[in-house]
């Protein structure tokens, strides 16, 4: 490693938009997560009917909804006209025989089947198949919230718009799949820290403070 | 009343029936009739102008035919008509509509009954009404409901089809309720999925209320169509907002506080059953605002939570009716999705804190180029 070290150079891997939203869907997941739990199981906060606790909860809730929804559907858009590292076919691999066999090659090193850490640029090809599901996850989220969302006004436009889900999934179908997704997303927020700081460990290549900054240190020039 | 007895159509012609010399029978004076006009233009959602217009189409002694029909059903919405508190209001309807055919309340029997259906079937094709109360078994031919010999489906089919609208009373008739719910044995469906081309409109509910039926009928009368309705057939006027919105408990939801347990303090007090697992926000009826028997109470008044059965499915769906989430199939009773998922957040957590320390116990990870891993 000591003679590679001098040919490390600063790659721009994650732009502006792709660490904006990165932190906003922390932000607004964390927000939501809180808050949806207590509307899902509620304890009685207000000693008096006057108080407003569940509504401003909701509010919130309803807030960090509209701003997760923009924030995915930001980061689906920068994956069409990004740098190649937050393009849309990083969350493709399994479509290219390399793509498969770099999948393979994580797999190996996580299940302790391999030694060899590869040392991606980007997203591992593995971590980038991940976010499909992942995006997939919040999509789910985003409708099911969305479809909730629009009985407080079943003659207005968000119902005229998603209405439909109602008849195929039934509403207390929608409201499970809101609450088994949030945990599946808890889930995933678990694995995807502890998987940054083992990489973070193992690869040295500064993949945590990446997703503040920007830049990765690299070997050679592409 | 004219209950059918196989003569109403001759007796209509010889009697002249007249509205306001049978209300004067029966104590009703003018004022408490327009009282009622003005209650049904407030149900209906109608500015105050319509009042004489729903005066003068209820005095009209057009009386239009009736069949009621009774299918898989308990009866409950008959009942729900017929002890109402104050009957009187319910019958200056029920007085204006000649019932050819409503076989709880009919003095014929036997094939008179069934002649005294056929006949307006036959003579009023068009313009007699329908009520329908009751699902319909399709499984089998039909075979699962019959009445003088003939399937419900049979009997639907006929009446529905040549009615000139057709009144489903209760959640049964409207969706199928709870003879279709699941295994439905009998494949029973509500009247629009049993006769496809009627024109229906569902007054679903368990059971309707009176006054949305009474309403119902009124703005047929006054305006000779059937009111505006939802995605679900259902008038707006009736069904078109959320209980939970015009819910007298809505306060206490909004400010936080939630009866835990049933005859607790704060259950006494009158606050929110949401977490009893009311299924007010997703149920759509005007039940805080008409209420039931007169206006007398509704379920949440009185201290338990909606059961959505104004809403398709609502036994299967909205079960259990004392929990916020249905159960997960596959894992036992009272396994919410929220306790799966709590399970598979600290698997998840123990599983990667496992990993972690493998992890950090294996040193020589190889870094060259074309490590093939294996053992070292």
């Amino acid at each position: 490693m000591k003679q590679s070290q001098e040919c490390l150079h600063e790659a721009y891997v994650w732009e502006v938009p792709v660490r904006v939203t990165h932190w906003v869907n922390v932000l607004s997941i964390a927000i939501l997560s809180v808050t949806g739990i207590y509307i899902g199981s509620p304890v009685t906060l207000a000693l008096t009917p006057s108080g407003y606790d569940m509504g401003w909860i909701r509010f919130i809730h309803f807030t960090a909804g509209f701003l997760f929804a923009i924030s995915v559907v930001s980061r689906i858009y920068w994956s069409f006209v990004s740098n190649r590292y937050a393009g849309w076919r990083e969350f493709v691999p399994f479509l290219s025989a390399e793509g498969r066999r770099n999948m393979w090659r994580m797999f190996a090193y996580y299940t302790f089947m391999s030694r060899k850490i590869p040392h991606p640029i980007g997203h591992n090809a593995l971590a980038g198949a991940t976010y499909l599901l992942v995006f997939l996850l919040y999509l789910v989220m985003i409708l099911t919230g969305f479809t909730l969302y629009s009985e407080h006004a079943p003659h207005g436009p968000l119902h005229a718009l998603l209405g439909w889900m109602f008849a195929h999934f039934s509403n207390q179908g929608i409201r499970q799949t809101h609450h088994l997704t949030m945990w599946l997303l808890i889930g995933f927020a678990i694995h995807h820290i502890y998987s940054a700081w083992l990489m973070d460990v193992k690869e040295r290549g500064g993949v945590i403070s990446s997703i503040f900054g920007g830049y990765k240190p690299v070997q050679g020039r592409e | 009343m004219d209950y059918g007895d196989g003569k109403g159509k001759s007796r209509n012609s010889e009697q002249c029936f007249d509205v306001p010399r049978s209300l004067a029978e029966r104590g009703i004076t003018r004022r408490d009739f327009m009282k009622f006009c003005t209650a049904m233009s407030a149900a209906l959602a109608l500015p105050m102008s319509l009042v004489p217009r729903i005066a003068a189409a209820l005095e009209n002694d057009g009386r239009p035919s009736v069949i009621w029909l009774e299918f898989q059903s308990c009866t409950g919405d008959t009942e729900a008509l017929l002890r109402a508190a104050n009957p009187t209001i319910g019958e200056i309807v029920l007085d204006v509509l000649s019932i050819d055919y409503a076989e709880t309340i009919m003095a014929a029997a036997g094939h008179q009954a069934e002649d005294a259906r056929m006949k307006t079937v036959k003579e009023a094709r068009g313009k007699y009404i329908a009520i329908v109360e009751g699902a319909v078994p399709m499984k089998d031919g039909g075979i699962y409901c019959c009445i003088g010999g003939r399937s419900a489906l049979d009997i639907v089919r006929e009446v529905c089809s040549g009615a000139l609208a057709t009144i489903t009373v209760g959640t049964c008739a409207s969706y199928g309720g709870l003879p279709a719910a699941a295994p439905n044995p009998t494949g029973a469906v509500g009247v629009k999925e049993a006769v496809p081309g009627a024109t229906v409109v569902n007054l679903p509910g368990c059971p309707v209320n009176t006054d949305n039926l009474v309403a119902t009928v009124v703005h047929f009368l006054t305006f000779g169509k059937l009111p505006a309705v939802d995605g679900k057939g259902r008038p707006l006027f009736a069904y078109g907002k959320r209980i939970h919105d015009n819910c007298e408990r809505r306060p206490h939801f909004d400010a936080g506080q939630y009866v835990e347990v049933w005859g607790s303090e704060a259950h006494r007090n009158g606050h929110c059953l949401y977490k009893m697992g009311c299924k007010g926000p997703e149920t759509f009826h005007n039940c805080p605002v008409q209420r039931y028997n007169e206006k007398t109470n509704w379920p949440v008044g009185s201290g338990h939570g909606c059961a959505g059965c104004s809403e398709p499915q609502f036994w299967d769906t909205m079960t259990p009716f004392y929990r916020r989430l249905p159960n997960v199939p596959g894992f036992g009773i009272e396994t919410t999705a929220d306790k799966i998922g709590a399970g598979l957040a600290v698997a998840t957590a123990a599983a990667f804190a496992a990993h972690g320390v493998v992890s950090g116990l294996r040193h020589k990870d190889d870094e060259s180029k074309d490590g093939k891993g294996g053992n070292q």
